[in-house]
C-alpha cells in the first residue's frame, strides 16, 4: 500500500476486490493479506464465534500458492489471495464438516463439495467454517449446537441465520467475503440483520453438490459480503453449470459483475409488494424501507406499487414444504456409516441404536421439523398438508408471473425487524420463524433475491435491509438495483454503513485481546 | 388441527428418535401451535391447481456416463464409528428368536 507497510487494520477493512487488485499488483502479497484477517479472528472471534473451525496452517497454504502463481506470471482470478468463510454445511476435504450438529462432530467429508472446489481453483482463501443453525434450520445460529454466533452491531444480539456465522464474519472483518445458503432467507435474512450485502441466486444457478441437504427443492447456495461488487464477484465465481447436481440450470451466469458497475436504475420499474409490510412490522424497519424507495424514484426508478395477494400463504406453505423435505433428507443419518452413534451396547439393536442416535444428535428445532415432516408426509395428512402447500408453491409463482409483467423488480424490506436479542424467540418457534416472513416468498418461487443495507431503524440504532427481488436468471438486475442504492446512499452518509457498527470497536480498544470483555 | 401428546409420540417412534417424556411433552404443544399455523394453507381455493414440486422445473435430466475415481475402501471406512475386518461394524438387526 502506498505510504509505508500495510497494517492488519489497513488489511482486514479493504473490500474484496481492492485486496485482489493489491495483490495482483504486487503491493501486498496473499499471505500477508490471510495472516492479517488470521489475527483479526484471533483478537474478535472468542467474542463473535463466527467460526466453529479456523485452518490456519491450510489458508496459509492456499495463499501462498496464490503468490507463486502470480511470482510464475500465471493470471490470476478476480478473487485470487481473498479469505473467505464458508458455511459448516459444504463438504471439506480438508476440514471437519458439522452443519452446527452433535451428530456430525468431528466429520471429515471424504470429497469438496462443488462450490468449494470452484473456491479453490478461483484461489479464494478458504479461512474456515462458519458457524450456522443446525442443519440450516433457524434464523439466528441459536440452534448451532455448537454456541450461538453474535452480532458485531451488539453481541447481545443474533446475526440472523441460518447463515449467520458467514454474515457475522463478514461483519466483525474477520473475512471479507463468506458463503452461507438460503433455503427460506438464510442469506438475505443475516445480511440484512448484520448491515451487509446477501443474495439467494436463482435455485439452480450455484450447486448444490456437497451441500449436505436440508429442504432439495430450495436449498441455494449464495455470497455474502461488504459490497455489492464483492458480493457479485462472489456470486460469479461460485455459479455455474454442474453436471453434478441434477437441478442444476445449464445456463450462462447472468452478467451480475457488469450490473453491480453499472449501477443505475434509470427508467427500471420497481413493484413495491404490498403484503410484506405494515401491521407486525418494525416501524423503523418500514422507515428506512419507505426511504429506499423514495432514493430508488429519486435516481429514476418508476415505483408502482404491486399485489401477490397468496404470498400471505407463504410461510405456512414454507413450514410444511421444507419440514417434509428435511424429514426425508435427514433420514440418511442413521450412526452406521458415518457421524455419531449412540447406546450401542452389544445388546441394543441397530434400530434401537439408530433411534438413540438420533435422539442424542439433533437438537429441538431438527427434531421438531423432523416430526412436522413426518405428519404432513403421512398417508391421510398428506392431501390436505403437503399437497396443499404445494399448490400454494404453484399460486406464489403466478403472483410473481403476475407482478413482473408490471414491474422488472420488485422490492420489500428484508426482514420484519431488526437483530432481536440473543434467547429471546430460541423457544418459542413459531416466533422464530417470522424473521423469514419477506424472504420465503422467493425461495418458494425459485427465482433471485439480494438484500442490501438500507441504513438504521431509529428505535434501536440497528441495520435495515432493503430486499431486491428478480425473475429466475435475471440475478443482474439484482445488482443494478443494489449498486445503485449502496452508491447513493454512501455518499448521502459520507460512509459505509458498517462504519456505524460499534459493538466491536466499543469492546475491543485498539491493540485489545481475546481476554477484554 | 390439533396433534395430541400420544400422536406426538408415534412421529417420534416414526422418526426414529428415542425422545424423552420431557422432550414429548415440550413439543407436543408446540407441534399443535405450529401445526395450527401452517395449516392456514387449507384456506386456500386451490382446486385444479397443479402442485409444483421442484423450483427449476427441470426433467430427466442425463449427463454423459464416464468412468471416474470411486471411494475406496479405506476411504469409506475412514469415518465409520465402527469397523471391523473392513467393513462396517453395525448392532445386530434380527432378534435371536
Amino acid at each position: 500500500m502506498a505510504g509505508g507497510p500495510a497494517t492488519d487494520s489497513d488489511l482486514t477493512r479493504l473490500s474484496a476486490a481492492e485486496l485482489a487488485a493489491a495483490i495482483a499488483a504486487g503491493e501486498v502479497s496473499a499471505v500477508e493479506v490471510t495472516q492479517a484477517h488470521l489475527r483479526r479472528i484471533e483478537q474478535v472471534d472468542p467474542q463473535v464465534h463466527a467460526f466453529l473451525h479456523v485452518d490456519g496452517d491450510g489458508a496459509v497454504r492456499a495463499a501462498r500458492a496464490v503468490d507463486e502463481r502470480r511470482a510464475a506470471g500465471e493470471p490470476l482470478s478476480a478473487l485470487a489471495g481473498v479469505p473467505l468463510a464458508l458455511k459448516d454445511v459444504f463438504t471439506t476435504v480438508d476440514m471437519p464438516t458439522t452443519c452446527g450438529s452433535r451428530i456430525l462432530e468431528h466429520w471429515r467429508p471424504p470429497y469438496d463439495a462443488t462450490i468449494t472446489r470452484r473456491l479453490r481453483e478461483a484461489g479464494v482463501v478458504i479461512i474456515g467454517k462458519a458457524n450456522m443453525d443446525e442443519f440450516a434450520m433457524g434464523s439466528s445460529t441459536e440452534n448451532s449446537a455448537f454456541g450461538p454466533s453474535r452480532n458485531p452491531w451488539d453481541l447481545g444480539r443474533v446475526p440472523g441465520g441460518s447463515s449467520g456465522g458467514s454474515a457475522a464474519a463478514v461483519t466483525a472483518y474477520e473475512a471479507p467475503l463468506g458463503i452461507g445458503t438460503d433455503t427460506g432467507g438464510s442469506i438475505r435474512q443475516p445480511a440484512a440483520v448484520c448491515g451487509i450485502v446477501g443474495t439467494k441466486p436463482t435455485y439452480g444457478g450455484s450447486s448444490r453438490y456437497g451441500l449436505v441437504a436440508f429442504a432439495s427443492s430450495l436449498d441455494t447456495p449464495g455470497p455474502l459480503a461488504r459490497t455489492v461488487l464483492d458480493a457479485a464477484l462472489l456470486h460469479e465465481v461460485m455459479s455455474g453449470h454442474d453436471p453434478m447436481d441434477s437441478t442444476s440450470l445449464n445456463a450462462p451466469v447472468p452478467p451480475v459483475v457488469a450490473a453491480a458497475r453499472q449501477a443505475d436504475v434509470a427508467g427500471l420499474r420497481v413493484g413495491v409488494v404490498a403484503e410484506l409490510g405494515g401491521e407486525g412490522y418494525q416501524p423503523g424497519v418500514m422507515a428506512r424501507f419507505a426511504d429506499a424507495v423514495g432514493l430508488l424514484e429519486s435516481l429514476g426508478a418508476k415505483v408502482t406499487e404491486v399485489s401477490c395477494p397468496h404470498f400471505r400463504y407463504a410461510l405456512p406453505a414454507y413450514y410444511l414444504i421444507a419440514p417434509s423435505e428435511c424429514s426425508s433428507n435427514l433420514a440418511r443419518f442413521d450412526g452406521m456409516r458415518y457421524g455419531l452413534r449412540a447406546g450401542d451396547d452389544d445388546a441394543a439393536s441397530a434400530e434401537e441404536v439408530m433411534s438413540l442416535t438420533r435422539a442424542a444428535g439433533f437438537g429441538a428445532e431438527v427434531k421438531r421439523r423432523i416430526m412436522l415432516g413426518t405428519f404432513a408426509l403421512s398417508s391421510g395428512y398428506y392431501d390436505a398438508y403437503y399437497g396443499k402447500a404445494q399448490q400454494v408453491r404453484t399460486l406464489i409463482i403466478r403472483d410473481f408471473n403476475a407482478a413482473f409483467e408490471q414491474a422488472d423488480v420488485l422490492v420489500s424490506p428484508s426482514t420484519p425487524t431488526t437483530a432481536f436479542p440473543i434467547g429471546e424467540r430460541v423457544d418459542d418457534p413459531m416466533a422464530m420463524y417470522l424473521a423469514d416472513l419477506c424472504t420465503i416468498p422467493s425461495d418458494l418461487a425459485g427465482n433471485s433475491a439480494i438484500s442490501v443495507p438500507c441504513g438504521l431503524a431509529d428505535e434501536d440504532g440497528l441495520p435495515v435491509g432493503l430486499q431486491v427481488m428478480a425473475p429466475v436468471l435475471a440475478d443482474d438486475r439484482l445488482y443494478r438495483v443494489a449498486g445503485a442504492v449502496e452508491a447513493a446512499l454512501q455518499q448521502r452518509w459520507g460512509h459505509p454503513l458498517l462504519a456505524q457498527a460499534r459493538g466491536l470497536t466499543e469492546r475491543i480498544p485498539a491493540g485489545g485481546g481475546p481476554g477484554d470483555d | 388441527m390439533s396433534i395430541s401428546r400420544t400422536e406426538v409420540a408415534h412421529l417420534a417412534r416414526l422418526s426414529r428418535m428415542a425422545l424423552s417424556e420431557a422432550e414429548l411433552d415440550h413439543f407436543a404443544g408446540q407441534l399443535d401451535q405450529i401445526l395450527t399455523a401452517v395449516a392456514r394453507v387449507q384456506e386456500v381455493a386451490a382446486e385444479g391447481i397443479e402442485p409444483t414440486t421442484h423450483a427449476a422445473g427441470l426433467s430427466n435430466v442425463f449427463r454423459e456416463d464416464r468412468l471416474s475415481g470411486c471411494l475406496g475402501q479405506l476411504a469409506a471406512l475412514d469415518q465409520a464409528p465402527a469397523a471391523q475386518d473392513g467393513r462396517f461394524r453395525v448392532p445386530r438387526i434380527l432378534a435371536e428368536d
